[in-house]
């Protein structure tokens, strides 16, 4: 039994393990794959995303650095143009036309002024005194008199703070000169800085040297500036591209070159920054992956569990009722051997019964009259008789005893039951001259029991009943009603007008095997029987009994009430 | 008065030899068969009989099956089921088939006597009246 049961143990442990191994692998692997494919993807399309709202933004903002340039660079070519046929002085010219372009452009020009070949300015106008300033060194001079136009990087020049200027070759009275203009700074700088995303993210502008031609609040590394002019593109695309500075910070970069000028717009924005909204999504996909694992794992280790302890249930159970069926196979072939037995002894019984009758008969003859032992002989042969009848009452108890008792519950109306009864029992109550009256409650509601075993208990009662005024006769009186005492319960009450019970026997009625009939005749069952049996139906049995008036035996039977449904078993101690 | 003409039927020999004695020596005119196919041959042969004592079980034909035919050949015929087996069921089976009565063994010979006589006086009962109608069907006839 022990080695069975250890044996289930490991069987319910491989069986746990097994549905474990099953739940995980079919879980994990669909999850997983599809938690990782939706996750890259999103990755995937989110980083386009941002690269692309970034490049946008970067294009758009370089366009309108180039058309700034344009419109300036047309302004000082268009001036230039006035100026070949100006009668007027320089300087007067410059004058008004500054104002001029304050007026248009407010912010755009900060001076305006005509250098002549030998790099001296002639002519000046604006806030700074400049005029016969020596420019024949200036790198923008040396590139300027070889070029129709140009623009030159930002330089601190002669007024010793960053500034850029414009210059256009003018024909004066045969010699060539360069008309220059110097953009405001300030304002310039304020369209690259207008370019902010994020937390982080700044503008740029590198000319070809990978000087920076704005200011940048930020310390820029050279190695990067110089690995991002690499990507100067001619055909003004915006490159998006992420760089690693020495310190460790990447940084998400755009580049996108001005049509006009060998300068470069450029877009920083730390990674971490750019992509905040990403990572915040990236965690909470991680959170939800990491829960939902959590949640595989645990419900991996709680349902075998679980599934285990059912069938182990189930089994149990199924056990209990294969042993029951044993059990009751048992007993059926003991019924089956009793019966056998019973009907076999019956015959050699009977013969010997009628031999000793027949003795009995050849003694009355007269011969045999005389026999000194005649009484002895007699008495002998009686002695055989009674013990004949004996074995019969033994065989025929165990005949009873393998007869099967339906004990199936049905609806059962218990006036059904009784009239039954009384119809059985009423050739006997004749002989013993003893009436029976009914008095039964009409309507009685239904009780499920098993009709064979009300039965049972009813002829029990009712053949004491005549059995007790066998010499004297009298009534038996059997009622049926709704209890007035036990609520949902049908009382049935079987009372005679026999004898009576003694009070000192009366604790004792329904102990097995205590009987008041003569030997032979009862054998203490019957009244133990049908206690045990109004229990099984969730009743109870009483009596109640006076000497030399009569006995009464009740019968509480629970019924289910449609409205109340009431547990059978309890009773209530409401008295009337 | 007429002696009462009864046959047992019990495959018992033993039972039946005694019984046979006993139920002689009380005044009754007994013959005793061992089976249920003699005690067909047996009512075939002697009209007189009036009462039959029939054992359930026996070899062969059993005792239900006899009270069938005997039922059938001789519907007057009075039987009283004898059985060793007294299940309720095989007692009811019998009075339904229209059996007079029956008795469980070992039975009380005098039990069984009054029995035997009380079935006999139906059959007589039942014979006379048979008589009687068939005395005024032919007088009856006359007028």
């Amino acid at each position: 039994m022990e080695n069975l049961s250890a044996e289930r143990n490991v069987f319910y442990q491989e069986l746990s393990r097994k549905i474990r191994i099953m739940i995980l692998a079919i879980s994990f692997f669909p999850f997983i794959l599809t938690t990782g494919f939706l996750f890259y993807r999103f990755n995937l399309t989110y980083t386009e995303k941002i690269q692309a709202h970034i490049s946008e933004l970067v294009q758009k903002h370089t366009q309108n650095i180039d058309t700034f340039l344009s419109e300036k660079l047309g302004n000082i070519r268009y001036l230039a143009y006035q100026l070949e046929y100006n009668t007027q002085s320089p300087q007067l010219f410059l004058k008004k036309n500054l104002e001029l372009l304050e007026t248009e452009y407010p912010d755009a020009f900060t001076d305006i002024g005509i250098v002549d070949e030998n790099g001296i300015q002639i002519a000046y106008e604006g806030p700074f005194n400049l005029e016969n300033a020596d420019y024949k060194n200036a790198e923008w001079f040396q590139n300027a008199i070889q070029k129709p136009f140009y623009i030159s990087n930002v330089f601190a020049g002669l007024r010793g703070h960053p500034h850029f200027i414009i210059a256009v070759k003018v024909n004066l009275g045969g010699a060539g000169h360069i008309l220059r203009a110097t953009i405001n700074f300030t304002r310039f700088n304020s369209m690259v800085e207008n370019i902010q995303i994020g937390k982080t993210g700044i503008a740029y502008i590198l000319n070809a040297d990978g000087q920076l031609q704005t200011k940048a609040d930020i310390r820029i590394d050279p190695t990067v500036i110089a690995s991002l002019v690499d990507y100067k593109n001619p055909e003004s695309r915006t490159i998006i591209t992420e760089k690693q500075d020495p310190a460790g910070n990447t940084y998400l970069y755009a580049i996108s070159t001005l049509k006009n000028i060998d300068w470069s717009v450029v877009f920083r924005q730390n990674v971490k920054d750019a992509f905040s909204e990403l990572q915040k999504t990236q965690m909470l996909t991680l959170f939800l992956m990491v829960a939902g694992c959590i949640a595989v794992v645990a419900v991996a280790f709680t349902l075998p569990r679980y599934i285990v302890k059912l069938i182990s249930t189930a089994e149990t159970k199924t056990e209990a009722m294969n042993r029951q069926v044993i059990e009751s196979g048992k007993l059926a072939s003991i019924g089956e051997l009793a019966a056998g037995i019973a009907h076999e002894i019956n015959n050699p019984v009977a013969i010997m019964v009628e031999e000793a009758g027949w003795i009995e008969d050849l003694l009355e003859d007269e011969v045999l009259k005389e026999t000194e032992n005649l009484v002895e002989f007699k008495r002998a042969l009686k002695q055989i008789n009674t013990q004949g009848k004996r074995c019969k009452e033994i065989t025929h108890k165990l005949l009873s005893f393998a007869r099967k008792t339906d004990s199936t519950i049905h609806d059962v109306e218990v006036n059904d039951a009784v009239v039954e009864m009384v119809s059985l029992t009423a050739q006997m109550a004749r002989y013993n001259n003893v009436i029976i009256e009914t008095k039964l409650e009409e309507n009685l509601p239904f009780v499920r029991i098993s009709p064979s075993e009300l039965q049972q208990v009813m002829l029990n009662l009712i053949n004491n009943a005549i059995d007790a005024m066998e010499k004297t006769g009298g009534t038996l009186t059997i009622e049926t009603r709704k209890s007035r005492l036990e609520q949902n319960h049908i009382a049935i009450s079987i009372e005679d007008t026999g004898p009576g019970i003694p009070k000192e026997n009366l604790d004792r009625i329904f102990n097995p095997f205590f009987t008041t009939k003569a030997v032979g005749k009862g054998t203490g069952l019957g009244l133990s029987i049908c206690y045990g049996l109004v229990q099984k139906m969730g009743g109870k049995i009483e009596v109640s009994s006076q000497v030399g008036v009569g006995t009464k035996f009740r019968i509480f039977i629970p019924f289910q009430d449609s409205l109340d449904e009431a547990t059978p078993n309890r009773f209530n101690s409401e008295i009337v | 008065m007429k002696k009462i003409k009864l046959l047992l039927v019990d495959d018992e020999k033993a039972f039946l030899d005694t019984i046979t004695k006993r139920l002689e020596k009380r005044g009754l005119d007994v013959s005793a068969v061992y089976s249920g196919k003699e005690a067909l041959a047996e009512i075939e042969k002697n009209k007189a009989l009036e009462v039959i004592v029939l054992d359930v079980k026996m070899p062969e034909m059993d005792g239900i099956q006899t009270l069938v035919e005997l039922k059938r050949k001789a519907p007057l015929m009075e039987v009283i089921m004898l059985t060793g087996h007294a299940t309720v069921e095989t007692a009811i089976e019998g009075m339904k088939l229209g059996a007079f009565d029956y008795l469980m063994k070992p039975c009380d010979i005098e039990i069984l006597i009054g029995k035997v006589k009380g079935a006999a006086a139906k059959k007589r009962e039942h014979e006379e009246k048979i008589t009687e109608a068939r005395i005024r069907e032919i007088t009856e006839r006359r007028v």
